[in-house]
């Protein structure tokens, strides 16, 4: 084991080495280097926060054809800092009326419930906080700390349109959970478990994204409706109900809101990532060849892992800045009549052919699980398209013309 | 095994602490200078107009009855998932006539309009 294979151990055996030496009991020395684990992860989450408050304004800034923050730093690198700085210096008002302790402890709440996400989040094979066999629970388990955290901001405000903002938001982020929590099950069924890091390794053969891309797809809805962005964000519908449920916050504890969405966006894209494009590996079994072993350090796979979730977090971005905010009720009708009913045919669909397919050459395991997504995705649209014709013939029916009228007398 | 979930106690511990500093560091910084027009509450910039708790909409509600009847279903179908490799087809089909059950209800719930936004 040398610093390069595997430097959380090497260092950790370093540590606990050093600590014995000074007389300390091991389960002290333990707690101790968990806790030096634990502060330099969220470290580097908090700073991949900071650098994504910058990519975020810069994206959204080119999408609208404009050029963003370029004045402070080059190419306006110091600007979240800067950001930071203004959250913190600007004066906490709190809304007389409101719930003290609730409302103290919303943003950080928010804040928690992603930072707990990165403790199973592997950036590599050797980096990562720990590797729970249950990994999968876990995260839709600290998901929903986030939605808790949106109903305390909005109810302890005072405010009815933070209050109408949380209602709406929960009611949409608790629909859109089944999806999510349905599609989850279909990495499970293809890698045999549910801890992460497994889920990861199982796809040094075969991406989970070519095995099941309607399932990546729903994953993507669905996790957008999860963080609240656009176009599911009606929580903070700036038009509508300005900022939603965090109207009555200032200062910093409107930036953990603000940073939290988005590092909670990076870590979905994160998870993206890890169950349906290979995590920090997955290159199709070509890191065995001679010349590309180098792949397989563990600072290299982490940024992979990190150029990954980039790029769904960019996709995430993507989407919010091109599509139109949807109406309450579509949002829910298209959850419970379209997703929920698809994402269990898709759950079914994945557990039959692998149950029946498992046992042909892997080309052909391959092709059939492709081939029967592609084919659901077609019945679907066929069936919209019909109901879509439906409803149109049933608006341009002409109006009959009406009977002129007897003469009376 | 446990120490993975020490790590885990831990790092809840720790991931409270992390963001009450910057708050804690905001109140010794920031100025706090509270008067009634400051803090009164925010409608667009006019004197608010009625209560400020709206009465909850019932269909809410519903929603989340359907919604705890499908969680339930899925916590039902996370061990179905883990040992489908080693258990024979006919768990499989079993599994979705689970599933089948649950859809009828859903489909009962869509025809009685339990899922329209009124």
């Amino acid at each position: 084991m040398t610093f390069w294979n595997n430097p959380i151990n090497f260092i950790g055996n370093w540590l606990t080495g050093v600590l014995t030496s000074w007389h300390m009991p091991a389960a002290l020395a333990t707690i101790l280097l968990y806790i030096v684990g634990i502060v330099v992860m969220i470290i580097f989450a908090m700073t991949l926060d900071i650098g994504l408050v910058w990519v975020e304004r810069k994206v959204v800034a080119r999408f609208q054809d404009r050029l963003g923050p370029n004045r402070i730093g080059p190419f306006g690198l110091i600007q979240p800092v800067a950001d930071i700085i203004k959250m913190v210096i600007k004066e906490d008002i709190t809304p007389a009326g409101a719930d003290k302790i609730v409302y103290n402890i919303a943003p950080v709440l928010a804040a928690t419930s992603v930072i707990l996400l990165w403790a199973i989040l592997p950036l590599a094979s050797t980096i990562y906080g720990v590797d729970l066999n249950v990994g999968l629970l876990y995260i839709v388990a600290a998901g929903a700390l986030g939605t808790l955290a949106i109903i305390m901001a909005g109810w302890s405000s005072n405010n009815k349109y933070a209050l109408l903002g949380a209602f709406r938001m929960v009611s949409n982020m608790i629909s859109y959970e089944i999806p999510m929590v349905i599609i989850l099950l279909v990495p499970t069924i293809l890698a045999n478990t549910m801890s992460v890091k497994g889920i990861t390794q199982a796809q040094s053969g075969m991406w989970f994204a070519i095995l099941s891309p309607l399932a990546l797809l729903i994953f993507l809805i669905s996790a957008i409706a999860e963080l609240g962005r656009s176009p599911f964000d009606l929580n903070e519908a700036e038009s509508e109900i300005v900022a939603g449920f965090h109207i009555e916050y200032t200062g910093m504890k409107f930036g953990w809101f603000y940073a939290g969405e988005l590092l909670h966006a990076f870590t979905f894209g994160g998870f993206m990532a890890i169950f349906f494009f290979g995590g920090y590996g997955g290159f199709f079994g070509l890191e065995k060849l001679g010349f590309l072993t180098w792949l397989n350090i563990p600072f290299v796979q982490a940024l992979v892992f990190i150029a990954k979730a980039m790029f769904g977090y960019w996709v995430i971005m993507w989407v919010k800045y091109s599509v139109p905010r949807i109406r309450i009720d579509h949002m829910l009708a298209f959850n419970w009549k379209f997703l929920v009913p698809l994402s269990l045919v898709v759950l079914v669909n994945t557990a039959v052919l692998n149950k029946v397919l498992i046992t042909l050459p892997s080309w052909l395991y391959v092709l059939g699980m492709f081939g029967s997504n592609i084919l659901i995705g077609w019945v679907t649209i066929e069936i919209l398209r019909a109901y879509g014709r439906k409803q149109r013939k049933a608006g341009e029916k002409p109006i009959s013309p009406a009977q002129p009228q007897e003469q009376v007398a | 095994m446990q120490n993975e979930w020490l790590y885990i106690g831990l790092f809840l511990v720790i991931g409270i602490i992390v963001p009450v500093v910057p708050l804690v560091f905001a109140r010794l910084v920031a100025p706090r200078k509270p008067n009634k027009i400051k803090q009164s509450t925010y409608e667009c910039g006019i004197e608010t107009v009625g209560d400020s708790w709206v009465q909850f909409k019932a269909q809410y509600y519903i929603f989340a009855l359907v919604f705890l009847v499908f969680d339930v279903e899925s916590v039902f179908l996370f061990p179905w998932a883990l040992t489908l490799k080693q258990l024979p087809l006919f768990v499989v089909l079993e599994g979705i006539l689970f599933i089948g059950i649950l859809v009828a209800g859903l489909v009962y719930a869509w025809r009685k309009g339990m899922l329209e936004w009124v």
